[in-house]
């Protein structure tokens, strides 16, 4: 313990004087393969969605973004060890394919994700094998292949950090993000 | 036996300051150690007291927590020899050392210092090695692992690996940082920052540059970084998902994890990420690559078979076997430097566990207890193995030896630590 203290109040008073001659900030993000900076290149998407889906025919609203539409529903969620979409997420991914034919100049990217346990980067590989499944069905629907990217988080990017069977069944996921949100 | 380096680490929090900016600073406590530990006497040097940090005290310090010595008190012996030739056998066999390190530290006129020891074989009578060094003060550390490296391998035969170095990840917050410290944890050094995840750090063979995988672009993105520049290149940036990569013993190429034709499967690259090739191909998942020593074949992860197991790919035949077959996860296969067999991690029950397998008998020994033991990298000698475990929610660095016989644990205060990466030799 005294070891820590005092190790920690060491770093407290050094901290002022910090000096980091190796550091290489992340900033030179690369736009290659991110579907935001597709979405910047191409036409502004919001605005553009008039096309009515599901009934709706409010030509203002982003369907999207209303909370009381399917579209504003963005998560698939998996069982363990499972890639397989289960049978009540058809109706919400119907639904974005749908809404993806209607609208040319939307593109999606389908964010795979896992649970902790095991393996980071054979966890990646797992949340892949999701988001492919759901691209898979989206496929199938007649969406365009080329404006779909599946990527993974693995078990990065958990929705909830506990460390139960609760939370690893709200991580074993995949995201759907429009290009430009 | 819970031995814990309280006034090595403070020394190093106090002196780490003027050379480098004072991060969460790893500890190291030897939780478990060899019951065949090799007494040895480390007599403060002469003329150390003269130097805010001396070098007998890390190099105790670095032997002592190998697991492979014992330290035999010695301050009490007066006069405190210096030389080889002073050491009188007797009165140290008494006090139950084997071997015993002497040795001055003598500044001169231009303000470097004249670093010089002996290790004297306690029970031939005979001295196993002398030698000095002229170095100015900021290298006293490295000169102490230096010295504690000679020793090392005068006594177990094993080339020392102290003045090596070890990269490792830490998250605070929603805050990622890829460091690189020296072996013993000393002068942890940020060299990348981000706001979304980093993931596998992977030394290039020469030690000059790290390719690692960063989340920064919403997507998983593989770069190499020159340490000595900070200068980066994004080696994989394919549509998909970019993961996994691990350096050719002669640093000219890349194996990567790529989706971008479909599917999580295996590419090998130049370290400049021109000249991809698919190595392999099939309806599974493919990943976690890793280059064996001779550079011919890779040990990855695949579910082909239903569950994630290890293969081998002949990269000169395309032949593939299953290694391994016990169990119904073993994955994060790294290859012994020796050649004869592999460290991964399996599952047993739910704990995730780490293991070594040997090629040619297929026998396995379980080297840790879990739960949470994942992300195995192995110190270029073969004989420590580093890897990451979580306690009570956070993410800790543990090290076992290759026999399963010593144990560490590295702590750092307050930050969770995962993915370390134990580096190549220092070149000489």
């Amino acid at each position: 313990m005294k070891r820590i203290v005092l190790a920690a109040i060491a770093a407290a008073f050094l901290a002022g004087c910090q000096t980091t001659p190796t550091t290489a900030p992340v900033e030179d993000k690369s736009a290659a393969g991110d579907p935001s900076a597709a979405a910047t290149a191409g036409a502004s998407t919001s605005g553009t969605s008039t096309a009515g889906v599901g009934g709706t025919s409010m030509a203002e609203k982003d369907p999207r973004k209303d909370p009381g539409n399917i579209l504003y529903k963005r998560s698939i969620y998996f069982e363990f060890d499972s890639f397989a979409v289960a049978d009540q997420y058809k109706p919400l991914i119907e639904a974005h394919a749908k809404y993806l034919a209607a609208n040319r100049n939307a593109k999606v990217a389908l964010q795979g994700h896992a649970d902790e346990r095991g393996s980071r980067e054979y966890n990646i590989a797992l949340g892949q094998k999701r988001s492919d499944a759901v691209k898979r069905m989206m496929t199938l629907l007649g969406v365009q292949e080329a404006i779909v990217e599946t990527v993974s988080f693995g078990e990065e990017k958990p929705k909830n950090p506990g460390h139960d069977e609760a939370s690893w069944a709200e991580n074993r996921r995949v995201d759907i993000f429009y290009a430009g949100e | 036996m819970h031995r814990s380096l309280r006034l090595l680490a403070v020394l190093v929090a106090l002196f780490a300051l003027p050379f480098s900016a004072v991060r969460a600073q790893l500890t190291i406590e030897i939780v478990g150690g060899a019951g065949t530990a090799i007494p040895i006497a480390v007599v403060p040097f002469g003329g150390e007291s003269a130097f805010p940090l001396g070098v007998s005290g890390i190099v105790g310090a670095d032997l002592q927590r190998s697991g492979m010595f014992k330290l035999v008190a010695a301050d009490a012996v007066v006069p405190r020899p210096t030389r080889a030739e002073d050491v009188q056998v007797d009165v140290w066999r008494g006090r139950g050392a084997d071997a015993v390190v002497v040795g001055s530290m003598q500044p001169l006129p231009d303000g470097r210092v004249d670093v010089r020891f002996a290790l004297v074989d306690a029970v031939k009578q005979s001295t196993l090695a002398a030698m000095s060094y002229t170095v100015a003060p900021a290298q006293f550390r490295a000169t102490a692992h230096k010295i504690a490296d000679v020793i090392y391998e005068k006594l177990t035969g094993d080339r020392g690996v102290f003045s090596t170095k070890i990269a490792y990840i830490t998250k605070a917050g929603a805050r990622y940082q890829l460091l690189v410290a020296d072996a013993d944890g000393a002068d942890p050094q940020t060299i990348v920052t981000s706001n979304e995840p980093l993931l596998s750090p992977r030394w290039s063979p020469d030690g000059t540059r790290i390719a690692y995988v960063s989340f920064e672009a919403k997507k998983p993105v593989v770069y190499v970084q020159n340490l000595a520049t900070g200068g980066r290149q994004a080696v994989a940036n394919f549509r998909g998902s970019n993961s996994s990569p691990a350096w050719s013993p002669d640093g000219r190429q890349l194996a990567v994890t790529l989706t971008k034709d479909g599917g999580s499967q295996l590419f090998v690259m130049a370290a400049d990420g021109s000249g991809v090739r698919r190595v392999m191909s099939s309806n599974a998942i493919d990943t976690e690559a890793h280059f064996t020593p001779d550079g011919g074949s890779l040990l990855y992860t695949s579910d082909r078979g239903g569950s994630p197991q290890i293969y081998r790919l002949n990269l000169g035949s395309g032949a593939v076997e299953r290694l391994t077959f016990d169990g119904s996860y073993n994955v994060s296969a790294r290859p012994l430097p020796d050649g004869k067999g592999f460290v991964f991690v399996r599952r047993d029950g739910g704990r995730f566990q780490i293991a070594t397998q040997d090629y040619a008998t297929r026998q396995v020994q379980v080297l840790t207890a879990g739960p949470g033991d994942e992300s195995p990298s192995i110190a270029p000698n073969g004989r420590l193995i580093l890897y990451a475990n979580e306690v009570g929610g956070r993410g800790i660095l543990a090290a076992v030896s290759s026999d399963g016989r010593i144990k560490q644990r590295l702590v750092a205060p307050a930050t969770d630590v995962r993915e370390p990466a134990w580096g190549p030799y220092a070149r000489p």
